[in-house]
């Protein structure tokens, strides 16, 4: 007798079938995904050196703030270059440092400049690098809009909320200022990993990383948005974009950096009336890759005056043209090295740290 | 009800005996069936109100164009194609490799090992493994298949992806399968032996077939699981923004919800839709896959 079980058969049948089913539909996207690339190839003009037919791959990775603005460029300078492939991840600014100074990537996104530990981790990668900045965010302080008391704050009072000493401490708006009304104050705020929060402690409490631990953190911004729009006593900080897109659920609170009250908007941020907490956003330039022409490309085409629109359009503020030719100029030489030195770049104003390099 | 023995055949001694109290019990019966009414009507309307919610915002979204494009900074122009397709080849991946070893596994440890402590500590092991929260996973995968083995895998590739995630579901399937094995009764294997075969021709002709359905749906509903994690394959440097598909093992990638993610967190409403349209296809593979599951256990069950 022989054990014949035909089922075992089908049912086997049936998964391969499956599977074959699901790499036949990938490999289908595969063919339709080349075909228009290559149609395109050679046609279009392009910025490198090398000529129109430029080929290779860039690396971006790093911030997830300074991604919408990668992504932009590359969806851009993808059209006009088909051969070259652009990719970016999103692997914070610390754990785009990482690959950075291990090799692994041909540029860094970054919402802060690098710090010391990094500086000595590229050392030991011997990894050399171009800091250019592409941009401004204003961090935006907001209330709930039935607030109408707190409509102009100082960095000290934005430091008696934050602070860690006021942790279990402060609970209530009349603590900070005596003319606020008995109010329970409830905070929200980007989480400790975030180039953002780093900024922010930096910019208020003085030190970067440091402040009370009892507020609500959440990685993603809009989960503070509708926090403090579903709070009464809520204030929360982030990134300017996110503020304007929700204009009519949140109150913008003035910052009063001692030349009396302002709010940000695109000029107060770019020519830094808006402070402390308008901050620049890099990338960082791998020595190494630019000389390849299309890392070149691709950096030169982030700070091209002409696609300044980009930045915009995804929420940021772009570099004043003069800040611009020195940045274009930095990358020209392939000038090496942070210009801050591993600290924040709190009250710092750009076009002062960088002409004073030159 | 008078069909009730002691009510029938002897009123006097049971009413003396018996608080019958028929009105009070059946009481407590309805109150159970509500509670458990109530229960599962909430689960559906926690998950109906989601459902509705994505399609809400979703489906304006949801054409055509968005399956074929590439990401875009214009929401409306945003398509989810290379983590789509990214999508399918991890799938594909953890299919091909986590298939033969988990049911191996299983097999192994059901029909072939003896109960000694090696087997008693391996099945602790997996029971536990079950249970691992998946982002270490990704920790265990970044060193060992990103950094270790980055010759084979090429570092950041669709391919470290799909291993991280084998040994994500390598434990459920490995659970599944011992389960399938142990529904198939004992009087089959004796019955085999007592012919003669051996315990490869047994399990081979008898218990696996009759297995295999059980399998099979274990199987894909530990896909399922995998399809949707994100942080293992964010630990281990999936990509986000990728203009060309996976062409290779060693392409880099991204998937259905690292893309999803990406969007949600955006500042503008119209990528929070188009996120939604992207949890919509994500459903759709999953819901298409569970289908599978099920399709493959009515047809083959009713045999057994």
């Amino acid at each position: 007798m022989t054990f014949k079980n035909p089922l075992k058969y089908t049912s086997l049948g049936l998964f391969a079938g499956v599977l074959a089913i699901a790499l036949a539909a990938c490999s289908g996207g595969d063919n339709a995904a080349t075909a228009p690339e290559g149609s395109e190839s050679g046609s279009e003009t392009a910025a490198t050196d090398g000529g129109s037919t430029a080929e290779g791959e860039v690396k971006v990775d790093g911030s997830s703030t300074v991604f919408p603005i990668s992504e932009a460029m590359a969806e851009e300078f993808m059209k006009e270059n088909s051969g070259i492939k652009v990719t970016v991840g999103v692997s914070g600014t610390g754990g785009g440092f990482k690959k950075f100074c291990a090799g692994e990537t041909d540029i860094s996104n970054a919402s802060r400049p690098i710090k010391q530990e990094e500086i000595e981790l590229c050392e030991k990668g011997g990894i050399e690098y171009v800091e250019v900045p592409v941009s401004f965010d204003g961090l935006s302080v907001v209330v709930n809009p039935a607030n109408d008391f707190a409509s102009c704050m100082t960095p000290d009072d934005l430091k008696k909320m934050w602070e860690p000493a006021a942790e279990g401490q402060i609970e209530n708006w009349n603590q900070i200022k005596a003319d606020f009304p008995d109010k329970p104050l409830a905070l929200y705020g980007p989480g400790t990993d975030s180039g953002t929060y780093d900024y922010f402690t930096a910019a208020t409490v003085g030190e970067e990383g440091e402040s009370r631990g009892d507020y609500t953190a959440s990685e993603d911004d809009n989960v503070i948005v509708q926090g403090v729009a579903g709070d009464e006593g809520g204030l929360g900080f982030f990134g300017y974009a996110y503020y304007e897109e929700n204009k009519d659920k949140l109150k913008l609170v003035e910052i009063d950096g001692g030349d009396g009250c302002v709010a940000p908007s695109a000029e107060t941020i770019a020519d830094g009336t808006y402070k402390p907490l308008s901050r620049p956003e890099f990338i960082y330039v791998k020595k190494e890759s630019l000389s390849k022409p299309e890392v070149k490309a691709f950096a030169e085409y982030i700070i091209d005056p002409a696609n300044a629109g980009l930045i915009s359009e995804v929420g940021y503020v772009p570099l004043s043209s003069e800040i611009v030719t020195v940045v274009q100029k930095r990358l020209e030489e392939g000038k090496t090295g942070t210009v801050f030195g591993g600290e924040s770049a709190v009250g710092l104003k750009l076009a002062d740290v960088l002409s004073k390099e030159q | 009800m008078n069909r009730d023995p002691f009510i029938e055949g002897d009123p006097a001694s049971a009413t003396s005996q018996f608080k019958v109290n028929l009105s009070g019990r059946y009481k407590i019966d309805r109150i159970f069936e509500i509670a458990t009414w109530a229960a599962v009507c909430i689960s559906l309307l926690v998950l109906a109100a989601l459902v509705v919610d994505v399609l809400v915002d979703g489906l304006p979204r949801l054409n055509w164009s968005f399956l074929t494009s590439f990401p875009s900074r214009k929401p409306e122009e945003a398509g989810i194609l290379p983590a789509f397709a990214g999508t399918l080849w991890v799938m594909v991946i953890i299919a091909v490799l986590s298939f033969p070893l988990g049911v191996g596994a299983g097999i192994f440890l059901e029909e072939f090992s003896q109960d000694n402590w090696l087997a008693r500590t391996i099945e602790i092991n997996i029971n536990n493994l079950a249970g691992v929260p998946s982002i270490i996973y990704g920790l265990l995968g970044l060193q060992v298949f990103v950094r270790i083995f980055e010759p084979v895998t090429g570092g950041r590739s669709v391919l470290s992806g799909a291993l991280t995630l084998v040994l994500l579901v390598l434990p459920i399937i490995i659970v599944a399968t011992r389960e399938a094995l142990r529904s198939i009764p004992d009087s089959l294997r004796l019955a085999g032996f007592a012919l003669g075969a051996t315990r490869w021709q047994v399990v081979r002709e008898q218990i696996l077939p009759l297995a295999l359905p059980g399998i099979l749906t274990g199987t894909i509903l530990a896909l399922s699981r995998a399809i949707g994690e994100t942080a293992p394959l964010i630990t281990i440097g999936a990509l986000t923004f990728i203009p060309y598909l996976p062409d290779n093992l060693q392409s880099p990638f991204t998937t259905l919800p690292i893309q999803v993610y990406n969007w949600v967190s955006r500042p503008q409403k119209e990528f929070h839709d188009t996120a939604a349209a992207g949890i919509i296809v994500l459903m759709v593979v999953l819901l298409l896959m569970n289908a599978t599951a099920v399709f493959l256990r009515n047809k083959f069950q009713k045999r057994f």
